[in-house]
């Protein structure tokens, strides 16, 4: 057992501690490291946040923005006019903060209405694509491979699931007689999935865990290796 | 007898080697020689403007070099040179390897760029076709411009499903708007709202509905905010308090104005507390943090999990769990659903969180639009029977009918 001098790794291990100690129950010593480390999350989200978009996007661009109009005047390219855009941004922004004055909070809600319209509208495209016209696509399969047995039986399978799964989650007919019969097998299909993803991300789970025991007892208290 | 055949090998050898050398030196012999003559040229020189893009590219086509692969003198490579003028200033703009027949030469539109590409001007090109030793060059292609298409074919069938499930959509949502009754089947964790509520009420403990990690433009938060103003409703009517921890300051703008509007629509605007739906951290694990020490807590009766979760998933549900609430979870994400399953009393999977939403709220506009998706994926099961048997006869057309270029 070699203990480690640094108090940086000291103090990592007290804090994990800190938060496995929520196995035991809740407790002065889980309440401690919850609320530094909400703290300092917090914080550093801020941080984060004013240089990587308030200064990098906004600030930069208004003033590449300005001082194009200084040297050139309105002789730029179009271009080069584009890095005003930026501001819009920060308006949207500002209008935000008008929530902060009852009288006038109402406002914010059009910085809300653009972002949710705007973004809304854009992964309805992308999504149209991703989760319906790929998948259409790559499930297109034939339904028998001459002299394939298993790749026949294989494609079966996904069509039949796909399908089964589609009538699982068709919301305007009752789920009785053929029609039923289908869904559950749907949901049979969907279970089945759910169990193996269940287990995929467990043993990915357990990997974590194990990163963190390595840490305590191999970088933090040296008794590994 | 030994100096007579030592002068037979003698003779022998010497012929031999009058033999070698005579042939060696004769002009049948060229194939040794192969690599010092040049390759034929690439043929059939064509430019054209790069489609489905917004200008500055060109694309150029040829026909191989008959000497590219199996000819006399191997081709290793081609350079692709432009110019714009056809009879001079030709410039090497790429090389590629032997085999290839098309090049996409394309630049930026920014003009200070070092890779600027102008649209609407003509360019020239010549197609070098390089062996181990000597190369040659192919003619001039005729003149050929960048310019931008305010239409990307690849992405007709985009527009196409765009258009029919917006068709789909104005339909059922007139319907709706009309009175007709639109049939949604129960679903069973939605039924389970009302007794949920039921029960925190009676216990005289607050509810506790987490939205998730996603942002206020994600479908599934956005059916959350509806469910949310639904069950706000339900609370204020009870007088049963509602907790809304957020893990982004702008779903939790959105999320105070929801709560704020069922209150009024409850007709209880003094009981809406703003402080009850707070922001949290954006960090994930920070937040998990917190929840579950609001879930320990506070003990809530009923937990709702509604929206988009990822790693946190298990961990809330688990400590909920632990603190004998009742829970309802919902999301789309596909890898989180199992632990929600696993670990919570009721969970609306995937696409029912939407139909969640359109349920309660028994909106027109929801309603219309689940009714739409209904009939999309009606579409889609018939395409996938359709495209089975079409493919099954090697009818390839079926499946490139849902090619997207992107």
């Amino acid at each position: 057992m070699h203990l480690t001098p640094d108090i940086g790794i000291w103090i990592g291990g007290l804090l994990t501690l800190g938060i496995f100690s929520f196995l035991y129950g809740d407790n002065p010593y889980y309440k401690f490291c919850e609320a530094l480390f909400i703290g300092v999350s917090a914080g550093h989200w801020f941080v984060t946040l004013f240089w990587t978009v308030f200064v990098a996007k906004m600030i930069r661009n208004v003033e590449i923005g300005l001082n194009t109009f200084i040297t050139q005047g309105f002789s730029a390219g179009m271009a080069d006019y584009m890095h005003w855009s930026y501001i819009f941004g920060g308006i949207l922004g500002f209008l935000m903060l008008l929530r902060l004055f009852p009288k006038i909070g109402w406002i914010s809600r059009w910085s809300l209405a653009f972002v949710v319209g705007t973004t809304s509208g854009y992964y309805f495209i992308t999504y149209l694509v991703s989760n319906g016209l790929r998948q259409i696509q790559r499930t297109i399969l034939p339904l028998y491979v001459h002299g394939d047995f298993y790749t026949t039986i294989g494609n079966l399978i996904i069509i039949v699931g796909t399908f089964c799964g589609l009538t699982y989650f068709f919301f305007s007919k009752e789920h009785k007689g053929t029609f039923g019969g289908l869904a559950r097998l749907g949901i049979w299909f969907l279970m089945i999935t759910f169990g193996a993803s269940f287990g995929y991300t467990v043993m990915s789970r357990m990997s974590l865990l194990i990163g963190r025991m390595d840490y305590i007892f191999g970088t933090w208290l040296g008794m590994l290796g | 007898m030994n100096m007579n055949k030592s002068f037979h090998y003698f003779l022998f050898s010497f012929f031999l080697s009058f033999f070698f050398v005579f042939f060696a030196n004769s002009p049948a012999s060229d194939f040794s020689n192969t690599s010092v003559q040049a390759p034929a040229p690439p043929l059939n020189m064509k430019a054209f403007d790069t489609p489905n893009d917004n200008g500055h590219s060109i694309t150029i086509t040829w026909e191989l070099s008959p000497d590219d692969g199996a000819g006399k003198s191997n081709v290793i490579s081609y350079e692709i040179l432009r110019s714009d003028n056809p009879d001079s200033g030709f410039v090497v703009r790429r090389m590629v390897a032997a085999g290839v027949n098309t090049y996409e030469d394309g630049g930026v539109k920014e003009k200070k760029s070092e890779d600027y590409f102008p649209s609407h001007k003509n360019f020239y090109y010549r197609v070098r076709a390089n062996a181990e030793k000597g190369s040659s060059l192919s003619d001039v292609s005729p003149p050929a411009y960048a310019y931008g298409q305010l239409f990307h074919t690849g992405r007709t069938v985009i527009l196409v499903a765009c258009v029919i499930f917006t068709v789909f959509t104005i339909m059922f949502i007139r319907k709706a708007k009309k009175g007709e009754e639109l049939y949604i089947r129960p679903l069973a964790g939605i039924e389970a709202v009302d007794e949920a509520i039921g029960r925190a009420t009676e216990m005289g403990k607050p509810i506790l509905y987490i939205l998730g990690l996603g942002t206020a433009a994600d479908v599934a938060t956005i059916a959350s905010f509806t469910i949310l103003a639904r069950i706000s409703k339900m609370t204020a009517e009870y007088r049963t308090p509602i907790l809304v921890p957020c893990n982004d300051p702008i779903v939790m703008i959105v999320a105070q104005e929801t709560v704020k509007a069922a209150y009024l629509d409850a007709g209880r605007p003094e009981m809406y507390k703003e402080d009850n739906i707070f922001y949290v951290t954006s960090m994930q694990f920070a937040y998990v943090a917190a929840v579950n020490g609001i879930m320990v807590r506070e003990r809530p009766a009923t937990n709702f999990y509604l929206g988009k979760f990822y790693a946190e998933s298990l961990i809330l549900a688990e400590t909920g769990s632990v603190a004998g609430s009742i829970q309802i979870s919902g999301t789309d994400e596909i890898a989180q659903i199992p632990f929600f399953v696993a670990a919570t009393d009721y969970t609306l999977i995937g696409e029912e969180l939407y139909a969640a939403s359109a349920y309660l709220g028994k909106e027109p506009l929801l309603l219309g639009s689940l009714k739409a998706q209904d009939w999309g994926k009606a579409l889609v099961m018939i395409s996938l029977i359709l495209g089975g048997l079409a493919a099954s006869f090697h009818l390839d057309f079926f499946i490139k009918l849902f090619a997207v270029k992107l």
